[in-house]
């Protein structure tokens, strides 16, 4: 018998009855919920008289709607719907006796982020949240998926998901990156290879070389947008790197537990003879810094190319959804996408407001300035605790002197819930993970970028090669 | 739940493909705690000229005329017809609650994103896959012929065309089980509760630091 793949040691583990036609029902290990998608699910357990099932598996903090301005914060949300909803988060949580980071908690911060943050997400977990982004928390070899609010209910009251097993597939990036490129251009470049429906029905592993490479943080960025690829989950076996990470952390394991887990997670890879249904191959060193150009994360380029022209593309879907890209985007087609000039520069988001994202952004910037044409560059760290380390290395204020805002913790201008927004026809280098219409304010114009990319377009006013900078 | 067993009605085409969450419903009508009300914001940055925010009287905005959910008959249409990847992006059931409150009950394309598909089935509409040879020629036919009519019957998984062919669709067993009797899936699983507390207990064995 062929071997197991990771993704079916994970589910095999966590199935507490299949039906005829293969359905399983999946035991849920840890269910993260902010405040965007869960009031209905709540609400439907009032309505039905449900209790939930096991509060203690439950996590929850307000982020998408947070202010990230802490003179707002300290005041109290201004927009009254986004105030009735974190505070019907509270109110929830308070009812139903979930632990709650608040937004007055040092720990506060993107849901993704605090999670492995705290421990929380543990290798070998089953872990669900409201939002799509969930497949981060595969960078720890657990099983993690995105779901919607029907089923956020569903776990809330059973501590189960009906599920379909996913096909299996590998994503295999050998050898060394380049100086300058980073995860963020692994998984940029993935999507670019892949299209963003090509995983779509897979659970997609990364290996190689270059992953077993990257810090956790890194492995977090390239999961995370695994659903930008269409998989729901993205995953990467346990190694010394996931163990180091977790070790010590408030909701880890300790003592003897400790040592009972580390023992079960070194099964926590792929078996040699394992097969999947589909196997990718990326050479690391020929990834350059990646920058996408359009209105989906699959329009995509390396920064020395050119915008891409719709009269060379022979499906015809396809050209028209390019021309239709372009003419959002205020892009004309073979221009040089280094002379593409900005208005903002966002970093942050869960792709990328780590601390290790926010050295990197700082490394470029310190000593520099941002560039006269950046009406706003802001830097918004995905949690409190990040915030507060930064701030211990000295970060801010090599942010600050350059010109950037230093903000409180939050989605902020990933999805532009709260104030931080593009205007109409700005144009915005963004650490964020999609570049869809409107995504960051209605008109504006996403290019998604690593940090790196982020900071060097911020001092120049436009995308350049941060290898040359 | 809404039962699903039979529906004719009108195909809107909307020919673009990967149509994500945050067109279907812009994230600034997320800071809802309701379910419903969503239907008059689908779409809303392709469907009025100026920006919409919660709370507003949307019968006043400005109406984009070329955008075909504006356009009769389209605006009672019960069918979406799509290209690939629909309902990409965020894992938001806004989405789903927008096309069903704007009156959607199934919606046909050659792919949809997986969330966007779960999410679908808990609500009553009814997410068809066909090839995208045939999803071309749909919207071939429904270009040639405004207030085209489609008929979907889930018993048999056929839908029917209005020259009287027959396509045959896909949909798991259970699901449809679902659909057909309008069953709230919770319900189901909670007949199982045995099941996942013997689960829980062998979990406790083999690996307590979860518990
Ligand atoms: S940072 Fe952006 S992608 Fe991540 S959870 Fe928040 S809104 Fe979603």
């Amino acid at each position: 018998m062929a071997g197991k793949t990771l993704y079916d040691k994970l589910f095999d583990a966590h199935v507490v009855r299949t039906e005829n036609d293969g359905t399983a029902l999946l035991y849920i290990d840890r269910h993260l919920v902010h405040e965007v998608t869960s009031p209905q699910a709540f609400e439907g357990l009032r309505l039905a008289d449900r209790k939930p099932w096991r509060v203690d598996a439950a996590l929850a903090v307000p982020d998408h709607n947070v202010p990230t301005d802490a003179v707002e914060r300290a005041r109290g949300i201004t927009d009254p719907v986004a105030r009735i909803q974190v505070e019907t988060l509270d109110n929830n949580c308070t009812e139903f006796g979930i632990t709650e980071f608040k937004m007055d908690d040092i720990r506060q911060g993107i849901v993704h982020v605090i999670s492995p943050e705290q421990g929380a997400t543990l290798p070998g977990m089953t872990l669900v949240c409201g939002d799509s982004h969930t497949a981060t928390h595969g960078a720890f070899g657990a099983m993690a998926f995105g779901i919607g609010t029907s089923e956020v209910e569903h776990v809330l009251a059973t501590q189960c998901l009906i599920q379909k097993r996913m096909k299996n597939m590998r994503i295999n990036v050998e050898g060394t990156l380049g100086a300058g490129v980073t995860a963020k251009d692994i998984v940029l470049a993935v999507i670019g290879e892949m299209g963003t429906a090509g995983g779509t029905g897979y659970a997609m592993e990364f290996a190689g070389s270059a992953i077993r490479d990257c810090s956790i943080e890194g492995r977090m960025t390239i999961c995370n947008m695994a659903i930008e690829a269409g998989a729901r989950v993205g995953l990467v076996a346990v190694d010394d790197v996931t163990i180091d990470y977790v070790k010590g952390r408030p909701y880890a394991p300790s003592g003897d537990l400790w040592e009972q887990a580390v023992n079960a997670w070194s099964d926590l890879h792929s078996d040699s003879d394992a097969v999947f249904d589909k196997e990718v191959h990326l050479d690391a060193a020929s990834i350059k810094p990646q920058v996408t150009w359009g209105t989906s994360p699959e329009m995509v380029a390396a920064v020395d190319a050119n915008v891409p022209d719709p009269a060379r593309e022979t499906d015809t879907v396809k050209a028209s959804s390019m021309e239709k890209a372009l003419k959002y985007m205020g892009l004309e087609a073979n221009t040089p996408l280094s002379s593409v000039a900005i208005d903002k520069v966002f970093i942050g988001s869960c792709t990328n407001s780590r601390l290790e994202d926010i050295r990197a952004a700082a490394a470029v910037i310190k000593g520099r300035k941002v560039a006269a044409n950046v009406k706003l560059a802001m830097v918004v760290p995905g949690s409190g605790l990040i915030k507060q380390q930064a701030e211990r290395e000295g970060l801010d204020k090599v942010f600050i002197d350059a010109g950037f805002e230093w903000r409180e913790p939050g989605c902020s201008m990933c999805l532009a819930m709260n104030a931080d927004r593009l205007e109409p026809g700005e144009r915005c280098a963004s650490t964020s993970n999609r570049n869809f219409e409107g995504r960051q304010g209605q008109g504006g114009r996403t290019h998604l970028v690593s940090p790196a990319m982020a900071s060097a377009a911020a001092i120049a006013g436009h995308f350049v090669d941060v290898r040359d900078f | 739940m809404e039962k699903f067993e039979k529906l004719k009605g009108i195909v809107a085409p909307l020919d673009r493909s990967n149509v994500d969450t945050d067109a279907i419903i812009p994230k600034q009508y997320l800071k809802s705690i309701k379910r419903s009300g969503f239907g008059p914001n689908a779409f809303d940055d392709w469907r009025y000229l100026d920006p919409g925010e919660p709370g507003m009287d949307n019968t006043v905005r400005r109406k984009n005329d070329d955008f075909v959910l504006n356009q009769s008959p389209y605006d009672t249409a019960t069918i979406l017809l799509a290209r690939e990847n629909f309902g990409c992006g965020s894992s938001r059931e806004h989405a789903v609650w927008a096309l069903t409150d704007f009156g959607f009950r199934a919606v046909i394309a050659p792919s949809f994103a997986d969330i966007f598909f779960n999410n679908s089935f808990k609500n009553g509409l009814l997410p068809i896959a066909l090839d995208a040879a045939v999803v071309d020629d749909l919207f071939k036919k429904v270009h040639a012929k405004s207030g085209y009519k489609l008929e979907i019957d889930l018993t048999s998984q056929r839908i029917t065309t209005e020259e009287g062919d027959e396509i045959a669709f896909d949909v798991d067993e259970f699901r449809k089980y679902c659909l057909l009797n309008g069953l709230d899936d919770i319900g189901l699983t909670l007949k199982h509760a045995d099941d996942i507390r013997a689960y829980e207990q062998q979990r406790k064995q083999s690996a307590p630091w979860l518990f």
